[in-house]
């Protein structure tokens, strides 16, 4: 029984991935429930900013590539948002072992961003992000239409970037 | 009687590629153009494959290696959308499992899947899911790759939202044991229900409350067919005969009395308000003799808690833990490595490293009895300031602390943790006096100008490796080590920077002193290079004072990266939420392919 679904399961992904040939449009984001940083539910479905582009950026308090992707658009992310307008949303990982520690790190270093807990992974596993920084871009239309794993120093130029393309209406690509 | 069975094997027979027929096909008649364009598929892959070669220095040979010269372990996962419904399904294969995985994930399969819809408040899951209640104290289904860690749950899963403010989850299952299908002898089931209240939205009066409650609890059981088991107790005693001294042991045998339920429940409550927060969480679990505890008849209590302050530049935090006796697991014979089956999650109230000379004695959490402490400040001294320079300076001091708790005897004939008895008495947030581990650690990180950053790190730790390496409960084998970590980074242009980290370890005790220099050359967004040696120094026998070097390559494409290392691997625990898998020595090239889609 269990070969059954699975071979129904698949047949449905080979279907759906036939028909998405035909149209190239970004995937709107999944709707999964995470928490703020004062423990309130938040729905990711409702991640928006007014028709503006979002950067939506996965890390962990453990991970050191991701603090340095922090600290690297924290140093520049107010002329970011007076230029472009847009958002970021910082997504921690960090599971009930270090998810207490967001946010006093985040403050601590001065970070201000939107801040997200994702503590047993929901949204990592729907976004099919495997390891963090992994970083989606979202245009005004909330679709993820450009994503990157990892970050070297000056990664963070090719995001804005991305984002310049958008509001423009160039192709990103 | 034979007919009869032969004519329900052919019945069988039939059924399943009609079944399969219309199941491959119902799905293609149903989406039809109009339902495809709701339609999306994502997922992602990893794929890291290792090729052996033999090593003298390291005593790595073909015989050793089991003739097993290449490991890969790969998954795929993938996600179907359509409106309210998914679907999701993880392919994963070991052929064979990479060194230091176990043997028992030799395979390829597909270990999860589900189907998921939401109507309304209500979202159901059937198949495999993972799910936690609060911090995981009682119950908590989740997946490391890089441990080789899974335990995710199969069955049903719920939640619904009867009124605004209020979420109630339920689920019943069975736990995942490497490829083995469930059967009744193989392991228990699961069956929990948790409730989160969040006064502010439930209570008109605290909507615009600055102070947000959320208020938590839930309760899980497991049920087991449990095996007929019993233990010997010896009782010596001496007879005069004559002149003659005579001692006897007398050899006992009795059963254990073995539940076949096994409750716990836990009650827990967030309060925030702007910079300030405080969670805590409180859980009990019922009479549980299993093999963790060396089957005592003991209850098992935890104590979970953390408080934090900040606002911008300056935060600080602090969590304290009690367990004792918390193991808790769908099979109560099941322990050792990996940790398979496991019901609950046991944060490690210690800091996770980033740098791999402070990740070389790292702590696992110890489930039968632990008291944790943890203390964090960070502050950033503000940008413009003399200290702080144009780009401020982030200073973050560390400590955290791990201890038995205080067991004592339950009567005098009885010695402390006696199988087939109450094993101990301990007071609620007894502190013992075995030090299992201690870690303080003082970072600087300073931006010079544009181009110019620096981090360094001190750490002083304490490791006891007798009770995280070998679970032998005493003091006699701590490591007492320094840790220094200077991390430069150097920016040519936009694109291309140099990064330069240098380690040191120093201590007397196990391998004794190390060094270590990384150098790492950045070409963003796509290119990645790297050269790596960890020398062990300070080894004090001379002919093992080995250097672990390695040469790295990665490029990154969007969301696809290829990485290759070749050189040594140093053998060690690596940890993932307090769980660690030991890692043995390896010298060989290394491929991880990964890619999302």
């Amino acid at each position: 029984m269990k070969n059954l679904l699975l071979v129904s399961l698949l047949a449905l992904f080979v279907t759906t991935g036939y028909s998405q040939e035909k149209k190239e449009v970004g995937q709107k984001l999944p709707s999964v429930e995470v928490k703020t940083l004062d423990g309130t539910a938040f729905n990711t479905a409702d991640i928006s900013n007014n028709g503006k582009p979002v950067i939506i950026c996965f890390w962990a308090t453990w991970c050191k590539p991701c603090i340095k992707e922090h600290d690297a658009i924290n140093d520049v992310y107010e002329d970011w948002v007076e230029e472009t307008g847009v958002k970021l949303y910082s997504v921690s990982i960090d599971n009930s072992r270090s998810s207490s520690r967001v946010q006093p790190f985040v403050n601590g270093k001065g970070w201000e961003f939107e801040f997200l807990l994702d503590v047993n992974g929901d949204f990592k596993r729907a976004m099919g992000v495997n390891v963090p920084p992994h970083t989606f871009i979202l245009n005004g239309n909330n679709e993820i239409v450009w994503q990157h794993v990892g970050y070297l120093d000056g990664d963070e130029d090719e995001y804005i970037e991305i984002v310049k393309k958008i509001i423009k209406g160039e192709d990103i690509n | 009687m034979l007919n009869f069975l032969k004519e329900d094997k052919l019945k069988k027979v039939y059924l399943v590629p009609t079944l399969l027929l219309a199941l491959v096909f119902l799905p293609a008649f149903l989406f039809s153009q109009s339902f495809l364009e709701g339609s999306k598929v994502s997922g992602n892959t990893q794929i890291d494959a290792q090729v052996y070669s033999e090593d003298s220095k390291l005593g790595i040979t073909d015989s050793t290696l089991n003739y097993k010269k290449f490991g890969m372990n790969g998954f795929t996962n993938v996600r179907y959308t359509n409106g309210n419904f998914s679907a999701y399904m993880r392919v994963e294969g070991f052929l064979n499992p990479m060194i230091g995985y176990d043997n028992r994930y030799e395979g390829i399969g597909v270990p999860y899947w589900n189907v998921n819809y939401k109507i309304g408040n209500l979202e159901m899951t059937a198949g495999h899911f993972y799910e936690q209640f609060g911090s995981g104290l009682i119950l908590r289904g989740w997946e490391e790759w890089t441990l080789g860690y899974d335990n995710n749950i199969y069955g049903f899963n719920a939640k619904y939202s009867p009124a605004k403010g209020v979420m109630i989850k339920g689920l019943v299952g069975v736990q995942r044991y490497f490829w083995e299908p469930y059967t009744p002898d193989s392991r228990g089931i699961v069956k929990g229900i948790d409730g989160d209240f969040y006064l502010n939205d439930m209570f008109k009066g605290m909507n615009d409350a600055k102070t947000k409650i959320t208020l938590g609890g839930s309760f899980v059981s497991k049920y087991e067919k449990v095996p007929t088991m019993g233990f010997t107790r010896d009782s010596a005693y001496t007879v005069i005969i004559g002149d003659d001294t005579v001692n006897w042991v007398k050899k006992t045998t009795y059963q254990y009395n073995l539940p076949h339920n096994v409750g716990s429940w836990a009650a827990r409550m967030n309060i925030a308000n702007g910079g300030f927060s405080l969670y805590a969480e409180y859980a009990e679990k019922g009479n549980d003799p299993n093999a963790t505890n060396d089957y005592i008849y003991l209850k098992g209590q935890a104590l979970y808690s953390t408080v934090s302050f900040s606002k911008k530049g300056f935060g600080i935090f602090f969590s304290t833990k009690w367990i004792n006796n918390m193991s808790y697991k769908s099979k109560l014979t099941e322990s050792g490595n990996p940790p398979m089956l496991d019901i609950n999650y046991l944060p490690a109230t210690t800091k996770v490293h980033q740098y791999s000379f402070a990740a070389m004695y790292p702590y696992a959490t110890q489930p039968n009895g632990e008291f944790g402490l943890q203390g964090e400040i960070v502050y950033t001294i503000p940008k413009k300031s003399v200290l702080g320079g144009k780009y401020g300076t982030t200073i973050t001091v560390n400590y955290s602390l791990a201890n038995s708790i205080k067991k004592e005897q339950i009567s005098p004939e009885i010695p402390i943790d006696s199988t087939g008895t109450d094993g101990y008495k301990s007071k609620f947030f007894s502190f013992g006096d075995i030090p299992f581990y201690r870690d303080l650690s003082v970072k600087f990180e300073h931006k010079f100008n544009k181009t110019f950053k620096a981090k360094a790190v001190y750490y002083n730790q304490t490791y006891n490796q007798h009770v995280i390496e070998d679970e032998i409960y005493d003091k006699n084998e701590l490591v007492y080590a320094h840790i220094g970590v200077l991390d430069l980074t150097y920016k040519f242009t936009h694109k291309k920077s140099l990064r330069v980290e240098m380690q040191g370890l120093w201590t007397k005790e196990d391998k004794g002193n190390w060094a270590a220099m990384t150098l790492e050359y950045n070409v963003a967004p796509k290119w990645s290079f790297a050269v790596m040696d960890e020398w062990n120094y300070g080894n004090n026998n001379k002919d093992i004072r080995i250097h672990y070097y390695n040469i790295a390559f990665g490029y990154t494409e969007k969301t696809n990266r290829i990485s290759i290392r070749y050189g040594r691997q140093r053998e060690g625990l690596l940890c993932v939420g307090g769980v660690c898998r030991y890692v043995p020595n390896s010298t060989g090239l290394t491929i991880t392919l990964t890619s999302s889609f």
